[in-house]
């Protein structure tokens, strides 16, 4: 009886510790998101000597307000917004309409292994950055929405997800809808999108979030920054701080203060919000999807 | 009949997709030939000069070729053990969890870092590990001297590879999170009657019960070897670190981007892209052969 009590004490406490480790890792994430939103709303002076943890001092809504005013800041916005609509639009259109022929069985579509084995071999071998960039040029793209919305429209890793979730979908009803006289559109469209509707929701958020931070290709293919989409916006202020010019602490430290910390806070933290608010879908759908994709075995 | 209505339909659902997969992976393709030529923008591809294998003799006599191999491999390498060890401990402590409330949430917190961008995170980071930063009044607050962490070639890799593994494990605990749900619960209540402990339970039922998961990812991850974090690295390093942080894509950008070096960054480039397909195409093969899985 002893030994049993004893037994459950330590399994009581065993719990405790590890829902203590759980809740340090849970904070340690929020944390670094915390620190950013209370120094954007502390006073500038006060937050350049890094005295700002978790709460704002000495509360003030100013760097907000300069963001605001601040033109560039609200292009970069709009033109992710847009990069955003339209990345969505078209990676979806190019996601559903490969994805389901490809989930034919070779009966069905005698061709689909090839153009299975042309998507998979795009997936695995990439000419590299260069000659990639020297085609979006030599398609005019350059500078252009465009250039942020074509090369990245078609994802295979989205459409391997999407063609295993049509799979899953009996085949029955297709051959009912087709019983009644439906064409591969119509069924398509009536049948297999319907029944889609959670893969649907969690490719198109995956497909949000990805054009949403991607920064890179706004880097190299936009010339002037102020056809910088949002992400490369901050990416080009907040990281370029050139230490190489900078020899000791005590001007790295001048260097950081007048770069405007408060500022730089409070536009990391406007360009957090919508994938903050999307966020909750994600993970409703999310472990789905996932699982589908990554799992599959 | 409907049969071929049926299928020109599906070629004709094709064609959006393939036509941009043609623009803008199959046509760069053919500028590979820029590595085996001394590339002249103003000649383009077919007027420059073939130098054949110069560029790749160039690049390997570069006395930071070494370096740059060397890092890429050892942080993709530590990013990839680390991505398997963490995720594996917390599922496995999220496991012990009775409370489902407290296990959504401690879930639902810790993968949220994955959606954030490299450039939000590295700007956070950066404040964060800058000589005022939060980072450094612990450091302080414990006796130390403050560090410029993002300036050291002693701390830049482990920076990376800790701010990465905190970025990416929680998405890897819901990939086993959604294992261990898998798992028959006959098999604890069983054990319950046999009077196993935890660690027996872990290690016999929810361990196997996972394992073949575990096999699956370090499969695919050997797809990712040279990999090592492009868009981190690009938002986190300075010059002052290219000695333990540039890796092949960072040397790509800078040389083909900003100094215009195409033919040199094309070769690099080709390399890992040609080095990756091999370690992908092993990686599909062993996750087959071991995991069962196939791709498609």
């Amino acid at each position: 009886m002893t030994h049993h009590r004893s037994r459950f004490l330590t399994a009581l406490r065993m719990n405790w510790w590890i829902a203590l480790i759980l809740l340090l890792l849970a904070f340690s994430c929020l944390l670094p998101i915390l620190n950013t939103v209370a120094i954007s709303l502390s006073n500038q002076a006060y937050a350049a000597t890094g005295r700002v943890g978790l709460i704002p001092v000495e509360f003030t809504l100013s760097s907000y307000e300069k963001l605001m005013a601040e033109a560039t800041f609200g292009r970069a916005f709009l033109i992710s917004v847009l990069r955003v609509l339209l990345g969505v639009a078209l990676g979806m259109l190019t996601t559903i309409l490969t994805a389901y022929p490809l989930s034919k069985s070779t009966r069905a579509f005698p061709l689909r292994n090839a153009y299975m084995w042309f998507l998979v071999f795009t997936m695995i071998f990439n000419a590299g950055t260069i000659p990639w960039y020297m085609q979006i040029r030599n398609l005019g793209l350059l500078n252009t929405l465009w250039a942020l919305v074509l090369p990245c429209a078609v994802s295979s890793y989205n459409i391997i997800l999407m063609m295993n979730f049509f799979r899953g979908i009996p085949r029955e009803i297709e051959e009912a809808a087709i019983m009644d006289g439906a064409g591969a559109w119509r069924v398509l469209l009536q049948v297999y999108l319907p029944l889609s509707l959670p893969s649907l929701a969690t490719i198109a958020l995956f497909i949000l979030v990805q054009h949403w931070n991607n920064f890179y290709d706004g880097l190299i293919l936009m010339n002037k920054p102020s056809n910088y989409p949002l992400q490369t916006y901050i990416y080009q202020l907040t990281v370029r701080i050139d230490p190489s010019t900078i020899s000791d602490a005590e001007t790295l430290r001048e260097a950081l203060k007048v770069s405007g910390l408060t500022l730089n806070a409070s536009k990391l933290v406007v360009s957090m919000v919508p994938v903050m608010v999307v966020y909750p879908f994600l993970q409703r759908y999310f472990v789905k999807g996932l699982t589908l994709g990554a799992v599959k075995g | 009949m409907r049969n071929r209505k049926a299928i020109a339909a599906y070629h004709l659902m094709l064609i959006p997709g393939f036509v941009l997969l043609i623009l803008f992976s199959i046509i760069p393709m053919s500028g590979i030939v820029i590595a085996f030529e001394k590339f002249v923008p103003a000649k383009g591809i077919w007027g420059s000069k073939w130098i054949g294998m110069k560029n790749f003799e160039y690049m390997f006599s570069l006395p930071d070729s070494r370096s740059i191999f060397t890092n890429t491999l050892v942080i993709a390498v530590s990013k990839i053990l680390c991505q398997l060890i963490v995720p594996v401990f917390v599922a496995l402590m999220l496991g012990e969890i009775r409370s489902v409330w407290f296990k959504r949430t401690v879930q639902t917190v810790i993968y949220l870092p994955h959606f954030l961008s490299w450039v939000v995170l590295g700007g956070i980071i950066t404040n964060m590990c800058s000589l005022d930063g939060i980072v450094n009044r612990m450091v302080m607050v414990f006796g130390g001297q403050p560090i410029m962490f993002l300036a050291s070639n002693a701390w830049f890799r482990k920076v990376i590879i800790l701010t990465d593994t905190w970025k990416e494990f929680g998405f890897g605990t819901v990939i086993y999170m959604a294992a261990m749900t898998g798992i028959d619960e006959t098999l604890y209540e069983s054990a319950q009657i046999d009077g196993a402990t935890r660690m027996q339970r872990i290690w016999y039922i929810t361990l196997p019960g996972i394992l073949s998961t575990i096999v699956l990812m370090a499969t695919l991850s050997l797809g990712n070897v040279l990999n090592a974090g492009f868009e981190q690295i690009l938002t986190l390093y300075n010059p002052l670190v290219y000695q333990t942080g540039d890796i092949l894509d960072t040397y790509v950008y800078r040389m083909g981007i900003e100094n215009a070096q195409y033919g040199l960054a094309t070769a690099v480039g080709l390399l890992k892209s040609v080095l990756s397909m091999i370690l992908i195409i092993l990686s599909y093969y062993m996750a087959g052969r071991f995991a069962n899985y196939s791709i498609f």
